[in-house]
Order: C-alpha cells, then sequence, then structure tokens
C-alpha cells in the first residue's frame, strides 16, 4: 500500500520525557521520539544560558546576527521540543524536577558521567520519586570499564571503535568520516534503546536504567570485518587494505568511485554479477575485457582489479557524471553520482517527492529548512513542524498546565533565577 | 504482567524476515534483544550465504561470516515463495506474527499476494515494516543500487575522504548505507509496536534507504539547508566550509592517534601546555592564554589556524617516540579528549571493551568451536541483549516452525518437502 497523508494519530503521544540530552548524540534520539509524537521536554541550565549544549550558538547561521538562539544545528536536532530552564543549582529547582520526573516516562541524559547524581537525582532516587521511571544514560565509554572517565566527541567514538579504521583508501591514513557519523547513529541506537525500554514497561510494569555506550554501539557496526579476526585471524589492517571503496563483504569488482568530467564530480560504480561485468564491457566497448576468460570471473578480475580500475577511470572522465549514470542503470548497472548537498537537496526528485527536508519556524531564525524523516507510517505518521524552543520557551506551559504551579509561583521563580 | 527471567524485551514478539541482506541488520536488532524472528529462505538459501569472507576461505552455505553476523538468533526456514503453496503458510505464518520485516523490492510481495493489504485481512493488527533504497512507489525506485551506490547518492560520500581532491571521496565501511537504513526501521518498528499496545492498531511502514543516509550527514545537509553553503572533504576530520589543520598523528608502528580539537576548553589548554613542556616541545606556544578559538577557525581566521597548526606539529613531536595507546590513555587521564584509532582487531583486544563484556563467545557445535562476536550496543537492566544461539543452519528450523507453529502433520510436511515448496 502507499501511504496516505493527513493522518492525526501519533504513535507516541502518550510518552512524554525528561530530556537533559544535549548535541547530536542525545538530542538526536529525543529528536526522533518527539517527532513520533513524545512529548519531549528539553531542560537547560538558566544559569550559563544552556551553553553546555556548544551547538546552541554556534554555526550555520541565517544571517549577520549571532547568539545562543541562533545556532542552526541546534535547531536542526531539536525541533519538536519543548524547552524549559533551571537552575539546578537552587532548592526550587530540584522541586519543579522532581514534580516533572513524576509525571515522566523516561529520563534521558548525555553527560559525563556524575551530573545527575551531584543534583541529588541519581537512578536510585529518581526511583524513589517515581518507581517505574526509565532512565537511559548516553554517554562516550559507558559507566563502567576502564575508559569510563575518559571524554568523546563523534569523531573520537568514531577513532575508538573502529569506525574510522575501516573508512579509507590503501597506503593513506585513514579518511574516516567527515562528519560525526557516530552522533547521528549514537542517537538512533539511543532512540531504539528508550523504545526498548518503554516497551519492556508496557510488558511487565517495570522501569529500569539503561547504560548506553556509543563506542560499543560503533563497535557492534563492523561484525563481518570483526569475525574475519576472531575465527580466521585476519586482520583488516594488511597489505592493501583497509579499501574501502572496494567491496570486501561480499566481494565485487569493480567496485568503486571514479572520476568524471568537471569539477569535482564522481561516480560510483559496483558489478555485483557476471552479467553486469559484461553489460559493462559491451557498454565500454571492451572487446578484449569481453573475449577474456580470466576475467569472466570475480577472481580472475580481482587479480586484475587495479588495472579494471584504471581503465574504467578514463573512460569515465569522458563523461557528465549524471549522464554516465543514467546509461550504467539502463544496462542493469548498480551506479550513483556522488551528489553534492544541492544537488541531493533540491534537485533530487527522491528527495523533493518524499518531502525530506520540512520547512519549520524558529522563533527568533524564521523559516528554516532541517532534517526530515526517512520513515512513514500508515496508521501515525511522523511528522516535523516546530522549530527548536528558545531557552525557557515553554516554562509557563511546562510549570502552569503540567506541574500545576499557579501564575504567580512561576514570575517568583523568574524572578528568582530559578527558571 | 509477565515477570520474562532473562528473557529479552521482545521475547513475546513473532516476527518474519523475508528479502535481502540490505534488512538483515533490522532483524538481528530485533531477535538480538529477543524476538523470535523467523528467516524465509529460499530453497537455495539466501543470497548472503554466498558473501565473503568464509569460514577458514572455504565457500559454502554454511560457512558465511557475513551472515554468521547477520543472523544471530535467528530461525531458518525454507520456503518456495514463489509458488502458491509457499505463499499459504507464508500467510498462516503471518496470521500469527507481530511484525513483517520485508526487505525485497518494493511491490514484489504485493504481487505474491503477501503485502501489507493481503495480509491485514488475516491479521488486523500486523505491523508491516519495508526497507528499500528508495521507498515504495517513489522517483527511481527501479535503479540498481549497493550500499557504495546508496552512499554515494545519499550525501554521506560526499563529506568522506582526504585533502587531496584528486583522490575519490570515501565511502565508510562496513555497510552503513543498510545499518542506518535498518536503525530507522528499527525505530519505527519499536514506535509502531508502543503505539499497537496502547491502540491495538498496526500499520504499515515504509523506510527510505536514500531519505535515511540523506538525514544522516551533519553538517553536509545543514550547511546547505540554513545558508546554502557545502562542506568540503578533509581527510580524517570534518567536512569544513574552509580548511581547517589536520587531527591525526601518526605514531610508532603506524598506528594512528585522532585529537580531534586537542584543546576545547582553557583549562584543556592550559592543560596541554604543561605537558608539552613537561616534554620539552612547547616553543612559543606558552605566549597563547587561550586555545584556538573554534569560531575563529570556522571563519577561517589567519591567526587562529596558525596556533592550531603549531599545536598540532608540537603533539606530532611529542608522539613521535612514544607508544600510541599509551598516549592516548595519558591524554584521555589529563582530560584531553583524544581518540586511538582502533582496527576491528584492535577492540577485540582492547581492554575497555573486554571489561564491559562487549566480546561475546558465540557456540558453533556442529564445528565443535566458539568465537568472539561483537555484543551488546546497549546494556539494559531487565531484558538483556543477548545471542542464545548462532546463526541458523539453511533450513534448520523449517519443520519445527511447520509443525509445531502451523501444527502441520509429519505426512503434510513430508508432501511439501517432496514437492519442493520447503
Amino acid at each position: 500500500m502507499t501511504i496516505p497523508e493527513g493522518s492525526q494519530q501519533k504513535a507516541l503521544s502518550h510518552i512524554r520525557i525528561c530530556d537533559f540530552t544535549g548535541q547530536l548524540a542525545g538530542a538526536g534520539a529525543t529528536r526522533t521520539l518527539a517527532a513520533f509524537g513524545a512529548e519531549v521536554i528539553r531542560i537547560e541550565d538558566r544559569l550559563t544560558e544552556g551553553s553546555w549544549d556548544i551547538l546552541r550558538g554556534n554555526g550555520p547561521f541565517v544571517d549577520e546576527r549571532r547568539g545562543n538562539e541562533l545556532g542552526g544545528a541546534f535547531n536542526n536536532h531539536n525541533v519538536g521540543k519543548l524547552g524549559i530552564s533551571l537552575n539546578m543549582r537552587l532548592p526550587n529547582a530540584k522541586e519543579i524536577l522532581t514534580k516533572l520526573i513524576k509525571i515522566s516516562d523516561v529520563v534521558t541524559e548525555n553527560f559525563s558521567a556524575g551530573v545527575l547524581d551531584r543534583w541529588g537525582f541519581s537512578y536510585e532516587e529518581m526511583k524513589k520519586i517515581k518507581p517505574d521511571i526509565i532512565y537511559i544514560s548516553n554517554s562516550g565509554f559507558g559507566h563502567y570499564g576502564p575508559y569510563s572517565s575518559f571524554k568523546t566527541w563523534g569523531p573520537i567514538v568514531q577513532a575508538v571503535s573502529g569506525i574510522t579504521f575501516q573508512s579509507g583508501l590503501p597506503d593513506m591514513p585513514p579518511a574516516g568520516w567527515g562528519f560525526s557519523y557516530m552522533d547521528h547513529t549514537g542517537g538512533y541506537f539511543m532512540a531504539i534503546a528508550i523504545l526498548l525500554a518503554i516497551y519492556h514497561k508496557k510488558r511487565t510494569g517495570e522501569g529500569q536504567y539503561v547504560d548506553m555506550s556509543c563506542t560499543d554501539a560503533g563497535a557492534s557496526l563492523n561484525g563481518p570485518a570483526m569475525l574475519d579476526y576472531t575465527v580466521n585471524g585476519r586482520p583488516l589492517k594488511r597489505d592493501g587494505s583497509p579499501n574501502s571503496n572496494r567491496s570486501q563483504h561480499p566481494l565485487m569488482i569493480p567496485h568503486g568511485i571514479y572520476n568524471c568530467e568537471g569539477v569535482d564530480n564522481w561516480i560510483a560504480i559496483a558489478v555485483r554479477t557476471d552479467q553486469e561485468w559484461r553489460n559493462l564491457c559491451s557498454l565500454m566497448k571492451q572487446d578484449e575485457w569481453l573475449s577474456s576468460q580470466e576475467l569472466e570471473t570475480k577472481e580472475g578480475r580481482l587479480k586484475n582489479a587495479d588495472q579494471i580500475d584504471k581503465v574504467i577511470g578514463s573512460w569515465a572522465l569522458g563523461f557528465n557524471a549524471r549522464e554516465l549514470m543514467d546509461l550504467l542503470q539502463a544496462a542493469g548497472i548498480p551506479a550513483a553520482k556522488v551528489q553534492k548537498p544541492p544537488e541531493r537537496v533540491d534537485q533530487d526528485e527522491n528527495t523533493a517527492a518524499w518531502g525530506l527536508f520540512p520547512v519549520v519556524e524558529h522563533l527568533e531564525m524564521g523559516r528554516v529548512r532541517v532534517d526530515g524523516v526517512p520513515v512513514k507510517m500508515s496508521q501515525t505518521p511522523p511528522v516535523i513542524e516546530k522549530g527548536a524552543p528558545l531557552l525557557g520557551q515553554h516554562n509557563k506551559y511546562v510549570l502552569e498546565e503540567l506541574l500545576g504551579y499557579t501564575n504567580q509561583e512561576v514570575q517568583n521563580f523568574y524572578s528568582e533565577g530559578v527558571i | 504482567m509477565i515477570k520474562p527471567e532473562n528473557a529479552g524485551v521482545l521475547s513475546n514478539l513473532r516476527v518474519i524476515e523475508m528479502g535481502t541482506e540490505i534488512g538483515a541488520w533490522c532483524g538481528k536488532l530485533l531477535a538480538d534483544m529477543g524476538a523470535n524472528v523467523i528467516k524465509i529462505e529460499s530453497l537455495l538459501g539466501d543470497r548472503s550465504r554466498a558473501y565473503e569472507p568464509f569460514y577458514q576461505d572455504n565457500q559454502s552455505a554454511e560457512n558465511s561470516l557475513f551472515w554468521w553476523h547477520y543472523n544471530t538468533n535467528k530461525q531458518s526456514v525454507t520456503i518456495d515463495i514463489e509458488s502458491k503453496q509457499g505463499q499459504d503458510l507464508v500467510r498462516k505464518l503471518a496470521s500469527k506474527c507481530d511484525v513483517i520485516l520485508d526487505s525485497y523490492e518494493p511491490g514484489y510481495l504485493d504481487r505474491l499476494g503477501l503485502g501489507y493489504d493481503q495480509l491485514k485481512e488475516e491479521n488486523e493488527s500486523i505491523i508491516v515494516a519495508a526497507v528499500s533504497f528508495f521507498g515504495k512507489n517513489m522517483p527511481y525506485s527501479s535503479y540498481a543500487m549497493t550500499d557504495l551506490t546508496a552512499i554515494a547518492f545519499g550525501g554521506p560520500a560526499w563529506s568522506c575522504g582526504y585533502d587531496d581532491h584528486s583522490i575519490a571521496p570515501v565511502r565508510g565501511g562496513g555497510n552503513q548505507g543498510y545499518q542506518t537504513a535498518c536503525h530507522f526501521a528499527m525505530i519505527a518498528i519499536m514506535a509502531a509496536l508502543v503505539y499497537r499496545s496502547e491502540s491495538g492498531v498496526g500499520q504499515f511502514i515504509d523506510v527510505n534507504m536514500h531519505a535515511a543516509l540523506n538525514v544522516t550527514t551533519e553538517s553536509g545537509s545543514y550547511n546547505y539547508l540554513v545558508n546554502g553553503e557545502s562542506v568540503q572533504r578533509q581527510t580524517g576530520r570534518h567536512a569544513g566550509i574552509r580548511p581547517s589543520p589536520g587531527t591525526q598523528i601518526m605514531g610508532p608502528g603506524g598506528r594512528y592517534i585522532n585529537v580531534g580539537f586537542p584543546a576545547r576548553t582553557e583549562e584543556q589548554w592550559f592543560t596541554l601546555l604543561a605537558w608539552l613542556e613537561e616534554e620539552g616541545v612547547l616553543g612559543d606556544l606558552g605566549d597563547y592564554l587561550s586555545p584556538p578559538n573554534r569560531q575563529s577557525l570556522q571563519i577561517g581566521d589567519q591567526k587562529a589556524t596558525e596556533q592550531l597548526t603549531k599545536v598540532m606539529e608540537a603533539i606530532s613531536s611529542m608522539a613521535a617516540d612514544k607508544d600510541p595507546f599509551e598516549l592516548f590513555c595519558e591524554a584521555q587521564n589529563r582530560g584531553l579528549q583524544w581518540g586511538i584509532v582502533n582496527a576491528p582487531e584492535d577492540v577485540i583486544n582492547d581492554p575497555h571493551f573486554n571489561a564491559r563484556g562487549f566480546i561475546v563467545s558465540v557456540e558453533h557445535p556442529e564445528i565443535d568451536s566458539s568465537f568472539r562476536y561483537p555484543g551488546a550496543p546497549y546494556r539494559f537492566e531487565k531484558g538483556q541483549w543477548s545471542i542464545r544461539r548462532r546463526a541458523p543452519l539453511l533450513g534448520e528450523d523449517t519443520k519445527s516452525v511447520l509443525m509445531d507453529d502451523l501444527n502441520l502433520t509429519e505426512l503434510e510436511y513430508q508432501k511439501l518437502s517432496w514437492e519442493g515448496v520447503i
């Protein structure tokens, strides 16, 4: 079936999350849950104006203005959330947090170890407030083990978990990932963990503590290479390896990224079968290859991989990358241009038809496009509509409507610097 | 209310997985948390059983390490789903299942009468999640794709590679394109299960890998979305609008350390200076009172860039004769967030991953061996992650599933087998 638009139900509209996460590894998790309908209440420090999350005041910016309410990445990672400000050093703030935990299903954070404990909100204390609370902590190395006090951010997680090493070409330094892949993916794992814990609670009535380590998550993404080592004793660090533009699982030859006409234009080509190889030879008018017995098989092509790559490389240079992609696709050969941001965001029929990059309204930045959701659901379509909250934007709603404080009490909290 | 003892969070869940390797990671995420995942294979076996590497480099349907990794805890049931009888069997199984994970090309199962609309007739609350390269009934659905072409077309490859742009952009290894789509499939399935436990209502989920990759590029997307700028790839560090100094230091033995942004705060800056002074490589860095300003670096400020370049030179000369692993630990113990660049085999031997019990042992009784596997991505107090059984042998569970779950008699089972349906 094709999924109709316009249904109003949300999958998680009955779930409330008391959210201390930030950056991307944490904020990315609750961003996704907010898109599925969870009420995510992001708590930020009143005194330092939320600057613990360095993305708050960091670029990209929509115009010349700068400041803590104008960070483009912060907006992207916090769409659809409510925001409150608390100064956790003050007793009244602890009372507010206690009330909020009482009406929440989940508490999330990606602080360094021990921050919630210092405020008096260890898991044990939170259980006293709400016995079936779910507490998910996301850190670089987890809350136990020799590196648990070590600090990380995306590139460090990627380095230690093996993700950086397996991205690169032979006899070159690691290319790694040109972005925090493990902040995105740590956020995905955290969202999965939160939902698993919610599911468990619905089955059993039990809350629990989940210790999520981004380096564990990263290391779990390299299975076949790890098993090649533990089972066959073959390390990835060996002559001619890694070469992540080639394919090892399964072997495919040719399989690479080749230069095309113009500045920094590239095409990825992957030949999965002998039939696709013959189709490629015909397209390239490589009669010599077609008649070669050795090259008929993957094993034979593997022996000549560098030479094959060289010939394809000089052939591809004569083509416009997008036109070559269409030619190869017409011959049934997997091929795709390495798309640049404007190409995949503004000139791509699939992202356009999907509506992948929605516009949100942010109170200071105005209308901004953000990353959307790559999933459609027939009954509960995920939606991104609202920009990230300003610092304390929803103090009044959360404290008065949800926690039952009077307008006067909220005014006092403001003047005392509690919120 | 049940109290599952040592059973995974999903131990009451029954799943059918049909399709190709692009959805296998999602099936594993479900199965490793306790779900009973029935993988329906053709009689010849899933195509990934022929994927390298093989146990002792000996190719057979039971020896693919790719298959071993992605199919832990699953059951293998061989059914010819192109036959009418085979389709009836799948429909009967589906009527007793919670989730169908479909990673065939979009529309294939509909043509066989096994699509969401058809399965829903007998199981109203079923959840069907389809994982494909471009989503259902969407532009480009007819393109032939692999992990490489998906990562190239979807955006990540543009941001990865080397400072020298005459070298091709790089695909991060490990089939991360498939795995990224599977992470979204898993999130959506779990959200649908939570919704179903409230409402009783199932649904169809459409996962678009191209879209999943497009929203997994960090600044590759948001710099363009916010102000129309495109990042450029750099060796071993974030692609940027403007070039920034390198962050990887090679130590003895060719092992790298990523110092990221070597000092992020004033406190870290003075820690670093004191360390460089102890090592006798401080140079004139002591004249700087604070770390190179990140904002200034982003706008290409010459002085900040020069300062960072000097810092990296000093760290490089300090690292030249030190064991990289010890240097990484020492930096972290001094409060600097540096990372050792581990190969997968280094992770297997790393003290932290071992102390956490991340490396687990999995028995393969038919070859009388146990092997170490990567373990839990998250630690649950209750309903833990576990590998209870190695990946299934081809058709290993066909008989038990059909006879126990579908109540087929021995005679019916033999007849279907004789007729080549199972």
